[in-house]
């Protein structure tokens, strides 16, 4: 069967949709409003004469482009999206309406405090879960998404060894199968980095960590570790404990990368970890929706040692009500070392979190780590019949496969990827974590069914006896091919980048179309 | 417990293929010790209506805006917004999408980052933006951080008339690069002398337009300045909306504009989240922050979008990385993008327009009050008073009166007494004019 063209290259449900600057029709305008009184303008002359550029489109024809727009998207919503380390969970919408109450979205950030009482009781509310469950003695609300909370995290790490007179430590140890945001965030926070090296079974390799703790010429430089657990394999850091002593004992702060905690959470405390700081990515472990790409929000709890170098703004309680403390150097925030943040943090995610929270209650919370972990290890046990898994099991809420089983077919973990998206299911991570060759690394989640993971199963099971029947490398190197694209081109697209629309040449009216050369 | 799908026959069957006796059985790398110690004092699962009846009521503990006449601002503003732009964002295919990895099946995502781009890029005058931030006041030390990449100099000088969040987050995350920020003092009445402080070790001067104090000001000769001294000029815009109506900061020579998108995406939530925004010009593409999306062809010769020039960023370059930045506001910017498309060239300076007439018709009114004198001579929709008495003060006399009339400077310097007095008004299309009469009434009642 070859696929017929059509006039439109529309294909049936399909439908192809134009730029809005394509859509234009000047003058038009889907917002109309109330006439302006008439004054006598105050501008100082900074009136801008110029257009601006910006294209005409009515109502109908607005909702349309958005709406054909999302038809090209996979979504949580219409299919299974394994995405290793991303816990694409479902969002319940419950989290959308309770957002959306005027008294917590129709609030300003600084309203005089005795009007949003409420507000900050939710962000309270959201900081004593995170409290409870972590068994930490603060919890800092205000950092923005994982990587923000990485860097609350090692701030508060400096600021400690400075106040301690050990700001001469400039190193952070990070294990090799890190995110990237571990490196990055430490650079950020005026770190060098050396990686640790993973050993055999896809852990913190410890006697590499202890070398490393070592004195070197008869100076500490090790300021802290970084380490995600369970990590980046999916595999629960056994030896976490000795590593905390280990750093500890060496003067260092032990960091752990939050990214993966909804593995555990409500199964232990990482507290009893000897963690000093971690993150905690509510719209993974909270399932606030991932948005295509945010917001998300990363509040970092932190140890008895760090606590009073936390980041303002900081809610607290004052008489029966709550107050907030938005300077560094008054009262609570003594020693805080600042602002990382405009205003109170990311107030919507937090009520999305509590409302999750809520619902899910404790036990929910324990039966949510259970079935994900659960899930996670009925992929590696189904898959394993064709897939090779890169560790022995059990895994944690994720499995990680690595290529063996596609050596000699021609096939690569790319092929796989993108053969699956015309089975209509999202591909798992691919090439990530960077330990394992030819990494497919899958989060199931536990929001599926088993009946979607047994069709996940088939599906991938019956593409690996394709690659390895070695008569369908065609097949796969032109996948996906039911698709709103087949595979685009990434080198033409960074080579000559085109990052926005340009007018035609020509047409040289708008902000833009003056810069057109330059842009080209 | 209702988003859990898995039956209890579901998880024996599964035990079972997987060859384990118990879930438990599984975490057995985890610590004994930490498993028998775990406890937890928490509420156990609740239904729908039973969480939505404790977080309603305590939303209701909050006096929200459109409860009562509101002039906040001071950088997060409340305006209206068209009803299909909340319900184009709640479409499950963009709210419950991840970051478009997987483009074939991402163009939705992909095709909106890119018009995002460009109408950033158009309202700022500037050649080209990225894909967001986490909020203008990060995107503001993102912006100090890459002028001192590009520059390899070590110090920025902050206008007194930059938000004093952008200012502090800035400090915050420069101290830690070892970049010296020198911030001016805070400038209500708009005098102070930028150019006169310029030096060749500057990588950048940062101001902001309108002003934190509602100053409108043309910075073409301070561009030029900077240039001459080898800096960068970063300009912020925390009401976007201005751009409707004022010069743009690409028109004034900017190198680096960073701003915060809110007052076009939706509810203020407190403050959070918002999404910032980031434009320059196209030769420093390669010290850019954040993500970016490109366009290109498929197999089919069908044009495209892709995230490019990844190289920049953490998950490709980890320390070399130009940010840390991963998450940033995706959905923020879909609702900043689907409301500029709604409004078009035509709403978007109608809606400039309308926000500044009502703001003047309110200056021009309380600029009439015994004792309080405007500040600034040219403004948008904000504007700084002096009042003849302690702004905050009044503004809790006000609250009492159900008004929520303005933000006193000092909830930003409680150290500056000369700023005590100063009171920040903001008037936007949602004012009426009964809002502007029970304003001034009430204000004339409290002062007098």
């Amino acid at each position: 069967m070859t696929m017929p063209t059509t006039a439109s290259g529309n294909r049936g449900l399909q439908l192809e949709q134009g730029l809005i600057f394509e859509l234009n029709t000047p003058g038009m305008t889907a917002v109309d409003l109330p006439p302006a009184p008439k004054v006598a303008e105050r501008l100082g002359g900074l009136k801008n004469t110029k257009a601006i550029g910006l294209p005409g489109l009515s109502e109908p024809d607005v909702v349309r482009h958005y709406t054909r727009l999302s038809q090209k998207n996979y979504s949580i919503d219409s299919g299974f999206y394994p995405l290793g380390s991303c816990t694409m969970k479902h969002n319940p919408r419950l989290n959308e309406k309770m957002a959306r109450l005027p008294g917590f979205a129709d609030i300003h950030p600084f309203q005089p405090l005795s009007t949003v009482q409420g507000a900050l009781e939710l962000i309270d509310t959201c900081a004593q879960w995170l409290k409870e469950l972590t068994g930490m003695t603060a919890v800092a609300m205000s950092p923005a998404a994982g990587a923000h909370g990485e860097l609350c995290g090692l701030m508060c790490i400096k600021s400690a060894h400075e106040a301690n007179g050990q700001g001469h430590r400039k190193i952070v140890l990070v294990p090799e199968s890190a995110h990237g945001t571990n490196p990055a965030t430490a650079a950020l926070c005026g770190y060098t980095v050396e990686a640790i090296p993973a050993n055999a079974e896809g852990r913190v390799d410890v006697a590499a960590l202890k070398a490393h703790l070592r004195p070197q010429d008869g100076k500490m430089e090790i300021a802290a570790v970084m380490i995600t657990n369970p990590n980046t394999c999916g595999l629960f850091e056994r030896d976490c404990i000795a590593i905390a002593e280990a750093v500890h004992a060496a003067g260092a702060y032990f960091y752990m990368d939050g990214a993966n905690y909804n593995a555990i959470v409500a199964r232990l405390r990482i507290a009893d970890l000897g963690v000093d700081a971690m993150h905690i990515n509510l719209h993974k472990t909270f399932s606030t929706p991932h948005g295509g790409g945010g917001p998300g929000a990363g509040p970092t709890v932190l140890s008895a040692k760090l606590a009073p170098f936390a980041p303002v703004p900081m809610v607290v309680t004052a008489g029966s009500g709550f107050d907030v403390e938005e300077h560094a150097g008054h009262g609570e925030a003594r020693q805080s070392y600042g602002r990382m943040k405009g205003y109170h943090g990311q107030f919507g995610v937090f009520v999305r979190a509590v409302a999750y929270m809520m619902a899910m209650g404790v036990d929910g919370l324990k039966q949510a780590s259970g079935d994900a972990v659960l899930n996670a290890n009925y992929l590696l046990a189904r898959l394993s019949a064709e897939l090779t898994p890169a560790f022995d099991g059990p895994c944690m809420h994720e499995a990680v496969f690595d290529d063996r089983f596609l050596k000699g077919t021609g096939v690569s973990t790319l092929d796989i990827a993108k053969a699956l998206i015309d089975e209509g299911v999202h591909p798992p991570t691919m090439y990530f974590p960077l330990v394992v060759h030819g990494a497919l690394l899958m989060e199931p989640t536990e929001t599926e069914s088993k009946a979607t993971l047994d069709q996940f199963v088939n599906s991938l099971l019956s593409l690996a006896r394709k690659a390895k029947s070695g008569t369908a490398e065609a097949m796969f190197k032109a996948s996906p091919q039911l698709a709103p694209r087949r595979r685009l081109d990434e080198t033409k697209a960074a080579r000559k980048p085109v990052l926005r629309w340009l007018p035609p040449a020509g047409n040289h009216e708008g902000n833009g179309d003056t810069k057109r050369e330059a842009a080209e | 417990m209702r988003y859990l799908p898995l039956s209890e026959s579901n998880r024996r069957d599964m035990l079972n293929v997987i060859g384990a006796g118990s879930v438990d059985e599984l975490f057995r790398d985890l610590p004994k010790a930490a498993l028998a110690s775990a406890r937890f004092t928490l509420p156990t699962t609740a239904s729908e209506i039973e969480v939505e009846r404790t977080l309603s009521t305590m939303a209701a503990r909050n006096l929200n805006c459109g409860a009562a006449p509101s002039f906040l601002g001071a950088g997060n503003y409340r305006h209206h917004t068209p009803a299909s732009m909340d319900y184009i964002i709640q479409r499950g295919e963009f709210l419950t999408a991840y970051t478009p990895y997987q483009p074939e099946i991402s163009q939705g995502t992909l095709q909106a980052i890119f018009e995002f781009q460009t109408q950033v890029a158009l309202i700022t005058g500037m050649e080209i933006a990225n894909a967001s931030m986490y909020d203008g006041a990060t995107a503001c030390a993102e912006g100090v951080a890459m002028a001192a990449r590009l520059t390899k100099r070590t110090s920025a000088l902050v206008s007194g008339n930059v938000h004093p969040h952008y200012r502090d987050v800035t400090a915050t995350c420069m101290k830690f690069l070892d970049v010296a920020v020198e911030c001016l003092a805070p400038d209500p009445t708009g005098v102070e002398d930028l150019i006169g402080r310029i030096s060749d070790e500057h990588a950048c001067v940062v101001v902001q337009t309108p002003g934190f104090f509602g100053h409108l000001k043309d910075y073409t000769a301070l561009a030029e300045a900077c240039h001459a001294a080898g800096a960068l000029l970063v300009v912020c815009v925390t009401e976007p909306v201005a751009l409707g109506l004022i010069t743009p900061p690409g028109h004034m020579g900017a190198d680096i504009v960073v701003g915060e998108g809110q007052s076009l995406a939706g509810p203020m939530s407190f403050g959070g989240p918002g999404v910032g925004l980031f434009a320059t010009r196209e030769k420093f593409l390669r010290q850019m922050p954040g993500r970016l999306a490109g366009e290109t062809t498929d197999e089919d010769g069908r044009r495209g979008w892709v995230l490019t020039l990844s190289t920049r960023e953490q998950h490709i370059r980890r320390e070399k990385a130009t940010s840390n930045i991963c998450t940033n506001s995706g959905l923020i910017a879909l609702a900043f993008s689907t409301h500029m498309t709604l409004l078009g060239e035509a709403g978007f300076t109608r809606l400039a327009q309308l926000n500044h007439a009502m703001a003047v018709t309110l200056a021009e009114r309380v600029e009439k009050l015994p004792g309080v004198k405007l500040l600034p001579n040219a403004f948008f929709n904000e504007f700084a008073l002096r009042l003849p008495k302690p702004a905050a003060g009044v503004v809790e006399a006000l609250a009492a009166r159900k008004i929520l009339g303005g933000v006193p400077a000092s909830r930003f310097y409680p150290t500056y007494p000369e700023l005590a007095n100063v009171l920040l008004l903001t008037v936007t299309e949602t004012n009426t004019a009964a809002d502007i009469d029970a304003l001034v009434a009430a204000l004339k009642e409290v002062l007098s």
